[in-house]
């Protein structure tokens, strides 16, 4: 039976974007440490993945100050959030149709 | 192209990550348990103890004490209350942090930050309408207020732990509802919120989640 995966994105296709964007969509915004701790990656593999997912709209950036300290935390945009739903939806349609 | 078992394992991820991330899920069972043990531990010394057996609140033993004792006896339950709390709460962040240790979870997150916000508020504005009431020697609304602020924090902590919560919370209300219309009955209603519900619900929750 042939299947249809259009509807997967690229950019989930990483097991580590997949799960920044997991994240992203059931909280508001969640901060940089945050997610490192969360996915148990380094900084910089983290930083990476999150600059590939800014650059192609799918999160926002939000960088703030707390006290002194500089707090950068994600949300996902409304394309980005579209995005990882429809992905979700061909993953389950995959996994059921096979 | 990947293959059936790797879409399999991407939705397993998918699922995990989004429960971790937006619940506190190293609450364990057995803090309900040990809770409920703590506050039955508590009421049998404030009856066996301090009230010489009595259970109801006014049944004569307050009206024939002397003033002096009974401003005594309030201190000495106050103690007790106070202690009973600090024990139980002592007890559940250290059962949280085994499990959470155990299971490779962090016990400071943004959903953990977010259940103590939501604890908090009602449990404060609950605390503080009971000094109030103490004060101005409403003893009789002290139990059920305890009851139904613990249970209106756990209702709203609900939305941020397993979902259990919520019911643990709508139980403790109604606790707290029926002890303000039998005033009389603070202890007994004291023992059914918090030391019977608590055991129940934390033997429910360790075979649910941590067998």
């Amino acid at each position: 039976m042939k299947v249809d995966i259009s509807g997967l994105s690229k950019f989930f296709e990483n097991r580590i974007r997949l799960g920044i964007m997991s994240i992203l969509i059931v909280n508001d915004s969640y901060d940089f440490n945050s997610l490192k701790a969360a996915l148990g990656v380094t900084d910089g593999n983290l930083a990476s993945h999150l600059k590939a997912l800014e650059e192609n709209g799918l999160i926002r950036v939000n960088k703030k100050f707390i006290g002194k300290k500089p707090n950068t935390s994600y949300s996902a945009t409304e394309s980005g959030e579209k995005i990882f739903r429809i992905h979700l939806k061909a993953l389950e349609d995959i996994i059921r149709k096979k | 192209m990947e293959t059936r078992s790797e879409y399999i394992e991407d939705l397993r991820i998918i699922k995990k990550v989004m429960e971790e991330s937006s619940r506190f899920l190293s609450l364990s069972g057995l803090s309900g348990l040990f809770a409920g043990l703590i506050a039955l531990a508590g009421a049998a010394i404030a009856v066996f103890v301090f009230l010489d057996g009595k259970i109801l609140l006014r049944d004569g033993f307050y009206i024939e004490q002397p003033a002096d004792d009974l401003i005594n006896l309030k201190i000495r339950l106050s103690i007790l209350a106070l202690i009973v709390l600090v024990l139980a709460i002592s007890v559940s962040l250290w059962f949280s942090y085994r499990k959470a240790h155990r299971k490779g979870l962090k016990m400071w997150t943004p959903v953990s930050k977010k259940l103590l916000i939501s604890l908090l508020v009602p449990l404060v504005t609950g605390g503080i309408l009971i000094i109030i009431f103490y004060l101005q020697h409403n003893w009789q609304l002290v139990v059920p207020s305890m009851l139904i602020f613990y249970g209106l924090a756990l209702v709203g902590a609900g939305k941020f732990t397993y979902n259990d919560v919520l019911y643990l919370g709508l139980l403790e209300i109604i606790a707290g509802i029926a002890s303000m219309i039998l005033p009389l009955y603070g202890i007994i209603f004291w023992c059914f919120g918090f030391g019977l519900l608590h055991i129940i619900y934390g033997l429910l929750m360790y075979r649910k989640y941590e067998r």
